[in-house]
């Protein structure tokens, strides 16, 4: 199958590994992978901060850049659901009902990548290796507004030499929250501080979720405490084959 | 509109970086909210049809908001044909000076009160101290807020913010009737409360109240609570005076069959609450023998008239948002500014109060967008919606417009990112991790950046092969 990436613009800009792990992953899963090159941003940090007019040209654009394809792979489940819950919607409360129907229309066919992986492709077991201790990191945006549930899980449970741990309290929300971080960052660490001393609880050597904003979030304090412990994206779990 | 008694609050930032170094508070919080939240989602898991009854909770609240003035005029008509008065308050200044007025009708100077949201959003009690009229609050958490002279912290627990300990101590020294060696034992404190309010109860003449819901087709009014000491205030007094948000209205008894389940299952984690009190006007002989009504406004016209913002006055007061949320439980109520704090608040004080001060305008981004107050509401508000939404019309400082609208206009073009990103990975040579900005890199590292970005090495090794430009 023919599967369109969008990068997103955190991934492309500071963790570009986990998008080539997204195409090393579908490559040998037998898809083809394009990256259309207008591609920038899903507008999510200027919704979310007040700047919804800002936010529009990037709607617009995403909509012209991918509507042509059959399904578009996002490895971030926040951007995924800036698509899906907010692009259609923002459009026609900007009085755009023209953008708002086509983005609609779109929205239906951009999936997180375990989305992607277990409803559209059909697998569950990828063909990766990865002998460590692994903590699952549930995000918000993945679990309550795209509910992509368990998805994650059933793809690691299935990745040779794993050693799956549950994380305590995983629904509980890291503190990123995007600008959030940064307007509110005493209430952010301190939310972090518990997200990080679960994560230490489980023993394990990577912390693993499907949105690298809220891994920059807890990874950037796991490793502020010399911790020991990585963070890393599903995708380059799946991946991985050694 | 107001709520006089908040005025010049900071802002929820500030006032949060406070509690959340406050060791005690935080540990009373994550204890109190951890216990209810799990009870809640317990009592919930018990009924099949729970999605269905808060689908039927929404939607009555959004015919009812439609149609609110025609279900007002028919409560108005019912309470009146029942012997009772209703009077009519635009907002906090108006509704005090009813209430006071009334009061001085009396000829008393003290009110026993039922634990109430709307007289807290009015600064009723601070009203009528100034007419020399003191106001005697029953609920016992409420009771321990204004022995300590601190202000409510949650909607449902005013007092979640201290412990029996802290309690203890209060009784001891505010309480004059508190026995010599009063312990922590909540039966203790609950005794020592119960000696106190007794005498206050067989004495007091007027009592005020909210109410949590009103029936238009019968001029019903309804409290619901735990304690009893709401029906005592209800029942003994000869003058009874309620404060109810025009929003708490129902069209028929029969909406009580949703909310009644709805209401308690996410407040208390109850199947039922202990006490549910419903009067019609006055009964000759039984009860208070003269029964006001004052049905308030402060902003909620203004709010109905809100595409987005409307869906806050489904709200029913349960608290279950507050209880899940991860910003409440690190922050504490009292960093809302508001006697409504948590998700709930920061979607409601800012719409109530208008978004002009300081902390009104911070508090739409009092919340990580992580979505578990939507998930837990039981009549489906929406809130990290509206919180986006006000987001949009809070003002801005000038240097966050300036990075915001640099930022958009590198986002808009494909060209200017990579060029921005190229620019990046050539600077990383000069500082190879950054520590700006301080208020992430004080307690987070940064990413390192890297050589390449994506877009890069799919150019480099994918070329022209496929997904040009379009």
């Amino acid at each position: 199958m023919k599967i369109a990436l969008f990068i997103t613009c955190v991934n492309d800009t500071l963790f570009p590994g986990t998008g080539r792990a997204v195409v090393s992953l579908l490559e040998r899963l037998g898809h083809q992978v394009v990256f259309p090159e207008a591609q920038t941003c899903c507008g999510q940090m200027h919704l979310n901060t007040g700047y919804p007019e800002q936010a529009l040209p990037m709607v617009e654009s995403f909509t012209r850049t991918f509507s042509d394809y059959e399904a578009v792979v996002a490895p971030s489940g926040s951007c995924a659901a800036m698509v899906r819950d907010w692009h259609a919607k923002l459009a026609a409360r900007q009085g755009r009902p023209g953008l708002a129907r086509r983005a609609e229309e779109l929205a239906p066919r951009v999936y997180e990548l375990s989305e992607l992986l277990v409803d559209v492709l059909g697998v569950t077991d990828v063909g990766a290796v990865f002998p460590h201790r692994v903590t699952y990191h549930p995000t918000c945006h993945s679990v309550r507004m795209l509910k992509i549930g368990d998805r994650p899980l059933r793809l690691l449970r299935q990745v040779r030499g794993i050693d799956l741990v549950d994380l305590p309290d995983a629904a509980e929300c890291c503190g990123f929250g995007g600008t959030f971080a940064l307007k509110n960052s005493d209430v952010s660490a301190a939310m972090c501080a518990d997200k990080v001393a679960s994560v230490k609880t489980t023993g394990a050597e990577v912390l693993c979720a499907a949105d690298n904003s809220c891994l920059m979030h807890i990874g950037g304090a796991l490793s502020r405490q010399r911790s020991g412990v990585r963070a890393m994206h599903l995708a380059e779990i799946l991946a991985s084959t050694s | 509109m107001t709520m006089p008694t908040y005025l010049g609050m900071p802002s929820f930032p500030k006032a949060a970086r406070a509690a959340v170094a406050d060791t005690r508070l935080r540990s009373n919080l994550a204890h109190a909210t951890g216990t209810i939240r799990e009870r809640r989602a317990a009592a919930v898991a018990e009924l099949d049809d729970w999605a269905e009854l808060r689908d039927a909770g929404r939607r009555i609240k959004d015919h009812t908001l439609e149609h609110l003035g025609h279900y007002l005029r028919m409560l108005e008509e019912k309470v009146t044909a029942a012997g009772g008065m209703v009077h009519w308050a635009r907002d906090a200044d108006e509704a005090n000076t009813i209430v006071a007025r009334l009061v001085e009708e009396t000829g008393e100077t003290e009110v026993v009160k039922v634990k109430s949201m709307a007289t807290q959003e009015i600064g009723l009690n601070e009203a009528l101290a100034e007419h020399g009229i003191t106001a005697l609050e029953t609920d016992l958490a409420e009771l321990i807020v204004q022995l300590a002279d601190d202000r409510p912290s949650h909607i449902l627990v005013p007092a979640i913010h201290k412990n029996r300990a802290e309690i203890r101590d209060l009784f001891a020294h505010r309480m004059p009737s508190a026995p010599e060696h009063l312990t922590d034992e909540p039966a203790d404190l609950a005794e020592a409360a119960r000696r106190h309010l007794r005498a206050k109860f067989l004495t007091a003449k007027v009592a005020v109240s909210g109410a949590n819901f009103a029936i238009a087709e019968t001029g019903t009014v309804l409290v619901v609570e735990s304690e009893g000491n709401g029906r005592m205030c209800l029942t003994l007094p000869e003058t009874l005076i309620t404060v109810m948000g025009i929003e708490k209205l129902l069209p028929t008894a029969r909406d009580l069959e949703v909310f009644l389940q709805l209401l308690p299952r996410s407040s208390t984690a109850e199947r039922m609450n202990p006490y549910t009190s419903a009067w019609t006007g006055v009964t000759p002989g039984d009860g208070p023998q003269n029964f006001h009504l004052i049905l308030l406004d402060n902003g909620r016209t203004g709010i109905r008239d809100e595409e987005v913002g409307r869906q806050a006055l489904r709200c029913i007061r349960c608290s279950a948002c507050l209880n899940v949320c991860p910003v409440y439980a690190r922050a504490g109520g009292h960093a809302y500014g508001s006697p409504y704090p948590g998700p709930i608040g920061a979607i409601l004080s800012p719409q109530i109060r208008g978004i002009g001060s300081e902390v009104d305008a911070s508090l739409p981004f009092a919340s990580s967008l992580c979505g578990a107050c939507y998930e837990v509401c039981p009549v489906g508000i929406d809130i990290p919606e509206v919180l986006v939404h006000l987001r949009a019309k809070a003002a801005k400082k000038l240097p966050e417009k300036t990075v915001m609208n640099a930022a958009a206009w590198g986002l808009r073009s494909p060209a200017r990112l990579a060029l921005g990103q190229t620019i990046a990975s050539k600077a990383r040579f000069l500082t190879p991790r950054l520590r700006f900005p301080r208020a992430w890199a004080d307690t987070r590292d940064l990413p390192a950046l890297p050589a390449e970005s994506f877009r890069a090495w799919w150019k480099r090794t994918h070329g022209e092969s496929s997904g040009g430009a379009s």
